[in-house]
């Protein structure tokens, strides 16, 4: 490993050393949906609530978890452009803070969406969050403003008339954020203490709705930051926004580039499977299967299995080296908001705010429990303190063991 | 005599403290009022919104007037050194409510530190809302006004139902002199043209509705966008030109549209790869600073005295009011307002619209009026 490589892979290290039960960022502690070490309650009922708090404005974006505070975004306002960080306490619920700014991009989304739509991130010190109008807000863990950006202010055709969705990720020093439209298309790396650009890279211009994903092929292997567009996935070295190779057969615009176990699996041709080269080498296609075509939420691979929910609701769990459905389960969907798991169970959350509990098995799929929490959630959950976090417009909840 | 001295130094050392304590909440407020595009000032600035959010409640007011004048970037960085004060004076019970409401009922100020404002005091005194709002009604504050005048619409909701329609008519038509957003207006108008009232809609938007306009020219595989066609080059009304499909001439046509919306497609035809050029005057009476409100689901770019103002390549993403606010500065007298509508070859059937709405308005989302009466059909009395 180079020395800007051990630069790199360090801070990644440290973080996953001291926050190792957090959930940092959009997908989790590797962005691949998995928690590493919590194990939330897989009975759930009315009774596994811990709290609730009342949210105010709309908010499609996930929470996510550092220490004992919970941090989410929200937007208030007839046009959203009141946009809001939050925190609260993880044990209590009690809003801890709430700071507001102004959009100064434009903030025009489709119904389904809203501007708080980009789940923030945190590199354990300062939260992150951006917002559909492009804004960029860092903070640190107590609400005071580090910077701001403003990247539809800076450059103007920076937007997209649906709404701007991918969640932003942090690497190292770098926090990688995705601008990509149908007109002034780009993704760029920002200092994380002082948010600056660092680098500034053209990006197709086709309106794109995917979140990046973190690479790491190898304990040697220099760590890469997966950006999916319509055509294609390159993998970028977050220090520099280089391109290490790139995978150019298409690939959808909503449902993320999910890794595990060393291999990728692409919204593209259906559900494409990759496995990583080194660094600087394209990676070679593993299989294609058509019938893995993910709907909205992403991939998620867990348990040495591969999962996707189509648009009917049916979770499909196959085999990650050939593609071959093992088993399918029909639950109650649609679903937005993509599946995550710990404890040997899957949890799935709904549109109108079913959360269903899958226990994953070898040769089947069995739902554990259920709750309705009557509410649209739009919001992939988090999980941390061995609990699950979710969020509605109108509420954030604990669930948790008795 | 010993004591007094001291007792008079003392009081000099504090205020000599005091007004170094309140200038440096003026340098840093100069610091962040420096941040600019791109990053940059962002280090200094930082820097000092740290330092200010340490500053006790004295600097409410500076940091607030301190909105007046700043960019929209320095803006969201005061708004971040507001409100780390705001909440430690909340927190020790010290916010300076009075000033706050002073602060809030001077219209001088800029409106969104005036709601910031706002937003705090009632955090600490609901009842601030009843005394504050009704006088927002025409406030420049566009969230304040649209407080007042959804207090307005509740109440002539309640005296509709009530019977009393007169008093709800002129609730609604006080109402409807305040509002912006379109969903407020729907609900003004809905209820108001059914108690028998006539509302010109455009009018109050500030829409355009009469255009000369001329097409189409080619936009096969996309080539129009960045092919600069005569209106470009040379605003010509009386020449005919060469277009896509042979000779077309530039001919006057108008919306009744209440949102002024004119469909190319259902109007002229409904053209695939094709570019039309609209044109459109507006009067004004001196030099004045107001936004260019644009809808449509179409490429566009737009002109404004032969000056390119913005262009947009994006297609059949949805179309809105007020989709794209682009400020422009008019000249006295006529200004000539020129777009460019380019539609592109898909085939879907939701990328079949060809089509705009354009209004001229205040940053407030007030509708301004062409002055010259003759030059648009909404000042038609």
């Amino acid at each position: 490993m180079n020395k800007s490589a051990f630069q790199l892979v360090m801070p990644l290290i440290a973080i996953g050393l001291c926050c190792g039960a957090d959930w940092p960022q959009f997908r989790g502690p590797l962005t691949n949906n998995v928690a590493t070490s919590d194990t939330p309650p897989t009975l759930v009922d009315q009774e596994s609530i811990a709290w609730t708090a009342d949210l105010e404005g709309r908010g499609a974006s996930g929470p996510i978890i550092v220490g004992d505070k919970v941090f989410l975004t929200s937007t208030t306002g007839f046009k959203q452009d009141q946009l809001h960080v939050l925190c609260f306490d993880a044990k209590t619920g009690k809003q801890l803070w709430d700071r507001q700014f102004w959009a100064t991009g434009r903030t025009q989304c489709h119904n389904k969406m809203c501007v708080a739509t980009p789940t923030p991130a945190s590199d354990g010190k300062r939260v992150f969050a951006t917002f559909s109008s492009n804004d960029v807000v860092c903070l640190d863990l107590d609400g005071n403003l580090l910077w701001i950006r403003g990247l539809s202010h800076d450059f103007p055709n920076a937007s997209n008339s649906l709404g701007m969705a991918s969640s932003p990720i942090v690497v190292g020093e770098t926090l990688i954020v995705p601008v990509e439209n149908d007109d002034d298309s780009f993704t760029t790396g920002l200092d994380v203490k002082t948010g600056i650009s660092r680098w500034k890279i053209k990006r197709p211009r086709v309106a794109n709705w995917t979140s990046p994903a973190i690479l790491k092929a190898s304990d040697s292997a220099e760590t890469l930051v997966l950006l999916q567009s319509s055509e294609g996935v390159d993998a970028i070295y977050p220090e520099t926004g280089d391109t290490a190779w790139s995978y150019e057969q298409g690939a959808g615009r909503i449902p993320s580039t999910t890794v595990g176990d060393n291999t990728l699996y692409i919204p593209s041709n259906g559900l494409t499977a990759l496995v990583p080269g080194s660094s600087s080498e394209p990676p070679k296609v593993l299989w294609q299967e058509q019938k893995l075509s993910p709907a909205t939420a992403s991939p998620l691979v867990y348990e040495k299995k591969v999962f996707t929910v189509n648009r009917a609701g049916v979770l499909t769990s196959a085999n990650p080296e050939d593609g071959e459905v093992i088993w399918r389960l029909r639950l109650k969907g649609p679903f937005s908001a993509t599946p995550i798991a710990a404890g040997k169970h899957l949890y799935l959350v709904n549109e109108k705010g079913l959360l269903q509990v899958v226990q994953v098995g070898a040769d089947e799929g069995k739902e554990t429990g259920e709750i309705d929490l009557k509410e649209t959630i739009l919001a992939t959950p988090a999980i941390a303190d061995n609990a699950l976090f979710l969020r509605s417009d109108k509420h954030l909840w604990k669930i948790s063991s008795k | 005599m010993q004591r007094s001295r001291f007792l008079f130094c003392c009081l000099c050392l504090f205020s000599v403290l005091s007004s170094v304590r309140a200038d440096d909440v003026e340098q840093q407020i100069a610091r962040i009022k420096q941040v600019q595009k791109e990053g940059q000032g962002n280090q200094a600035a930082s820097q000092a919104v740290q330092s200010l959010s340490q500053a006790d409640a004295s600097a409410l007011i500076p940091i607030l007037s301190s909105f007046k004048g700043a960019n929209p970037l320095a803006v969201n960085w005061l708004c971040g050194a507001f409100e780390a004060v705001a909440a430690n004076a909340i927190q020790q019970g010290k916010l300076p409510e009075a000033e706050l409401e002073k602060f809030i009922l001077n219209k001088s100020h800029n409106p969104r530190a005036r709601r910031l404002a706002y937003e705090t005091l009632i955090k600490v005194d609901a009842s601030a809302s009843e005394r504050i709002i009704p006088g927002m009604i025409n406030d420049p504050s566009v969230t304040l006004r649209r407080d007042a005048v959804q207090r307005l619409i509740d109440q002539a909701k309640k005296l509709e139902k009530d019977g009393k329609k007169d008093a709800a008519k002129q609730a609604y038509e006080q109402a409807l002199s305040g509002a912006t957003d379109d969903d407020q207006v729907k609900a003004i108008v809905k209820p108001l043209r059914s108690l028998g009232e006539k509302i010109d809609l455009q009018k109050h938007f500030g829409f355009l509705s009469d255009w000369k306009i001329i097409g189409p020219f080619d936009n096969r595989e996309l080539k129009g966008y960045d092919t600069a066609y005569p209106p470009e080059k040379n605003l010509d009304f009386s020449s005919a030109l060469k277009g896509k499909e042979g000779e077309v001439n530039w001919k006057s046509v108008n919306t009744e549209d209440d949102y002024g919306i004119f469909d190319i497609a259902k109007e002229i035809s409904p053209y695939k790869g094709a570019v039309m050029y609209c044109a459109a005057d507006f009067y004004s009476p001196g030099e004045q600073e107001l936004e260019i409100r644009l809808g449509t689901p179409n490429a566009w770019k737009i002109w404004v005295n032969g000056k390119l103002l913005f262009a947009r390549n994006e297609y059949h993403r949805g179309m809105i009011m007020d989709q794209y606010s682009v400020p422009v500065t008019f000249k006295p007298g006529k200004n000539v307002i020129l777009l460019k509508l380019c539609q592109n070859e898909q085939t879907e059937s939701w990328a079949q619209r060809y089509q705009f709405q354009l209004r001229i308005a205040r940053p407030s989302g007030t509708g301004v009026l062409s002055e010259k009466p003759e030059a648009t059909t909404q000042l038609t009395p």
